[in-house]
């Protein structure tokens, strides 16, 4: 029951969004709005590491989710101390 | 059982599905950096810790569950320190604001830093017995708004 509902209504749901934040990122009038567009790309890929994950049952990914979670953190923080200080 | 883990599981990841849709459609259609920072530092760590909630509650595996719950705590602890730190810069560095935008608290706070910033050896002036506030009606800085910054 959850596979087929996995693959037509939540990955088309996220794709629509990934679709919507590179609008974003790409027309973005100032640098801080494709910093906040890069961090919704990362959380959107954590959701979509998630839906695989029920979707077929791959464990591993889970640390791929937590990994993703991390490095976009530290890339958030970096980019926000090279605004601030440049 | 399973009937019901599975259903419970489903509707925590449409939910979730659609709070990131609903967070990327504010990334687009809000008119100011701060509103769109705001639509997506609630929205979308929310959405994705219901997608992992729903991996937790899906998969029969405890250390699934258990990874999954720390990618979720992970989330929480980190979202609101880069979204803070974002709209930070993005004020410091002048970013248009939308012209609806009534309150700004952060304004007075910036103006005391950016004194204490432009004054340097204040304190050792008025330890020296000069008159406190003698430059041109400007306050030397409190100590406690000085070390405040970074």
């Amino acid at each position: 029951m959850i596979a087929p509902l996995v693959l037509w209504l939540v990955m088309p749901l996220l794709a629509v969004s990934i679709a919507l934040a590179f609008v974003r990122l790409a027309r973005g009038p100032s640098l801080p709005d494709r910093v906040v567009a890069l961090d919704l790309l990362s959380t959107i890929g954590v959701g979509l590491i998630a839906a695989y994950v029920v979707f077929t049952g791959e464990v591993a990914y889970l640390d791929v989710a937590l990994l993703v979670t991390l490095i976009a953190f530290l890339g958030t923080v970096a980019l926000a101390s090279y605004l601030e200080w440049r | 059982m399973a009937f019901v883990q599975e259903l419970f599981a489903a509707v925590l990841l449409v939910l979730g599905a659609l709070l990131l849709l609903i967070a990327a459609i504010g990334v687009v259609r809000m008119p100011d950096v701060f509103l769109r920072m705001s639509a997506v530092s609630k929205a979308s760590s929310l959405g994705a810790s219901l997608m992992l909630f729903a991996v937790a509650v899906a998969l029969p595996d405890l250390s699934a569950a258990v990874r999954a719950v720390a990618a979720i705590l992970f989330l929480f602890l980190t979202a609101p320190v880069a979204s803070h730190l974002i709209g930070r810069a993005a004020y410091r560095r002048g970013v248009p604001r939308w012209r609806g935008m009534v309150v700004d608290d952060f304004a007075a706070y910036e103006q005391q830093r950016v004194r204490s910033i432009s004054l340097p050896g204040a304190h050792q002036a008025e330890e020296l017995g000069a008159q406190p506030g003698g430059w041109s009606g400007v306050q030397p800085p409190k100590e406690s708004d000085s070390l405040s910054l970074s």
